[in-house]
């Protein structure tokens, strides 16, 4: 048994749409339609906040008008301590850790305006509980996730299939934003992604990389108003 | 009371406005211009949540060839694109449109969830400013406006001062004033916000907990200009403060170069 505390972040966590070549090609009819016009050309991300995280087996309560949520199982790139050092057009990266974790959505056809009230909502993102060292974990191109809804097998999701590998993404953007040591950035999400509902358990694992653990979180019916607890959830 | 976070003699410090200078925490009262201004923040347990506005002023909305939107149009930014009074924010080389926006900013001082509009002003610990840049060439229509444009290291100065609730009795009825150069070029008053900081505090309450520490960017009126390397831009609430901010051009004329043993 590992006695380290559960991981839990310490900076930003953002996430990173597109980054799959089946989210290109599921949305590839409408890219230059309005209001996208274009596909993007710069990584596209947004934040997860602090009030979204969730440990490794806790519950997650649903809001009151949300029926079934979308399942974005991911890992994340936890930003070490040595950062990035940015000079002229390149980065140097150091890689600390990576860490599983279910990016939880309220459904959504549109990706024209940022997705706070989709994405933002309390518990809303099931972060595992172990890091796995670079060194450890290997190239993340072969990085592969299972995910499972009550034990039956939903997604089947291969990091080789990343639009921007994971060092690329770091590079493009460092561009823009220096990610600070304990950021998380997470890879991207694959289409296909499961629907879950309350009641329903999910649980996402890394064959053949066992030092990640099993993040599994489990849906739960609203809170009532009544039940509403002060502080994070 | 006015409070600001500063860095002096090697040490970071609070401190409160003290006629036109600042007096520390240890007594010390010091020039405005001996300190570094930093984010007047306070701490958290947790990164922040840092919620900012678009399009949240109707003649804005007008200027930017927008409808006013019919909820509030919201992005979120990461802690480290936030850098204190009198900094310095970069402009790439090569980008035709970087303008200001200046924002009244709300400071959350109590954990709010599912909070009404009549007792949202109970969990607001003060106000400050904030100048939430855009540099308009980056943006794409996924997830707009995209953090390329709003999250860059640098473009979102916030200060000076962060000014207790108790002490802006109406804050939906303050003027905003931006000038670059010293010549007024965004005028508007936050009485005129599409939203304004009840419904949002009611509104984001409603699915997301906000903490102590957490901040809501509310938003600018129109009378956004482009703005040049050397360019002084104030961005100035009634009350609240004037915010000071320079623009360098980045890259800067001297290389960075990497540190040994990292190339």
């Amino acid at each position: 048994m590992s006695t380290a505390p559960p991981f839990m972040p310490e900076g930003t966590v953002y996430g990173t749409l597109l980054n799959f070549q089946g989210e290109i090609e599921a949305l590839a009819p409408q890219m230059s339609e309005a209001p996208y016009k274009a596909a993007p050309s710069a990584p596209v991300l947004y934040v997860k906040t602090a009030n979204t995280w969730s440990a490794n087996g806790s519950g997650i309560a649903l809001p009151a008008t949300t029926q079934q949520v979308e399942v974005g199982a991911t890992i994340g790139v936890l930003i070490g301590p040595q950062a990035l050092v940015k000079y002229a057009q390149t980065a140097i990266i150091s890689i600390a850790h990576y860490v599983l974790m279910n990016d939880l959505s309220i459904p959504h056809a549109s990706f024209f305006r940022p997705p706070v009230k989709y994405k933002c909502v309390d518990g809303f993102l099931g972060v595992g509980s172990q890091l796995v060292s670079a060194g450890q974990a290997g190239d993340p191109a072969r990085f592969k996730l299972e995910v499972r809804v009550n034990g039956e097998l939903r997604q089947r999701i291969d990091f080789a299939n990343l639009v921007r590998s994971a060092n690329q993404l770091l590079a493009d953007v460092g561009e823009f934003m220096t990610l600070q040591p304990g950021d998380v950035i997470m890879l991207g999400c694959d289409a296909g992604r499961p629907l879950a509902q309350a009641g329903d358990r999910i649980d996402i694992y890394a064959p053949g990389l066992p030092a990640f653990g099993t993040l599994s979180n489990t849906l739960l019916p609203p809170q009532s108003p009544d039940a509403s607890v002060e502080g994070a959830p | 009371m006015k409070r600001a976070r500063v860095a002096y003699a090697g040490a970071i410090h609070q401190a409160t406005a003290h006629g036109d200078q600042l007096q520390l925490a240890d007594g010390r009262v010091v020039a405005q211009d001996a300190v570094v201004w930093l984010p007047p923040l306070l701490p958290t347990p947790r990164p922040r949540t840092i919620l900012a506005l678009g399009l949240n002023y109707a003649d804005h909305a007008k200027e930017l060839a927008f409808k006013a939107p019919e909820e509030p149009l919201v992005f979120i930014k990461g802690e480290s694109t936030l850098i204190g009074h009198r900094a310095f924010t970069r402009r790439p080389a090569g980008v035709q449109f970087m303008h200001y926006e200046c924002e009244l900013t709300v400071v959350i001082g109590q954990t709010a969830r599912n909070v009404k509009r009549d007792d949202a002003y109970d969990f607001v610990a003060g106000f400050t400013v904030a100048n939430d840049y855009a540099i308009r060439d980056y943006l794409e229509n996924w997830y707009r406006p995209n953090l390329r444009v709003k999250n860059r290291d640098t473009c979102t100065p916030i200060g000076p001062w962060l000014v207790d609730a108790t002490d802006v009795p109406d804050p939906m009825n303050l003027a905003l004033q931006t000038t670059v150069n010293g010549q007024v070029t965004q005028s508007g008053n936050t009485r005129d916000m599409i939203f304004d900081v009840p419904f949002l505090i009611e509104y984001f309450s409603s699915f997301m907990t906000l903490q102590p520490g957490d901040l809501i960017l509310t938003g600018t009126p129109d009378g956004v200009v482009d703005c040049q390397p050397g360019d002084v831009v104030v961005t100035r609430i009634e009350d609240i403060g004037a915010l000071i901010n320079t623009i360098e051009t980045w890259p800067t004329a001297a290389p960075v170069v990497p540190p040994k043993g990292q190339t």
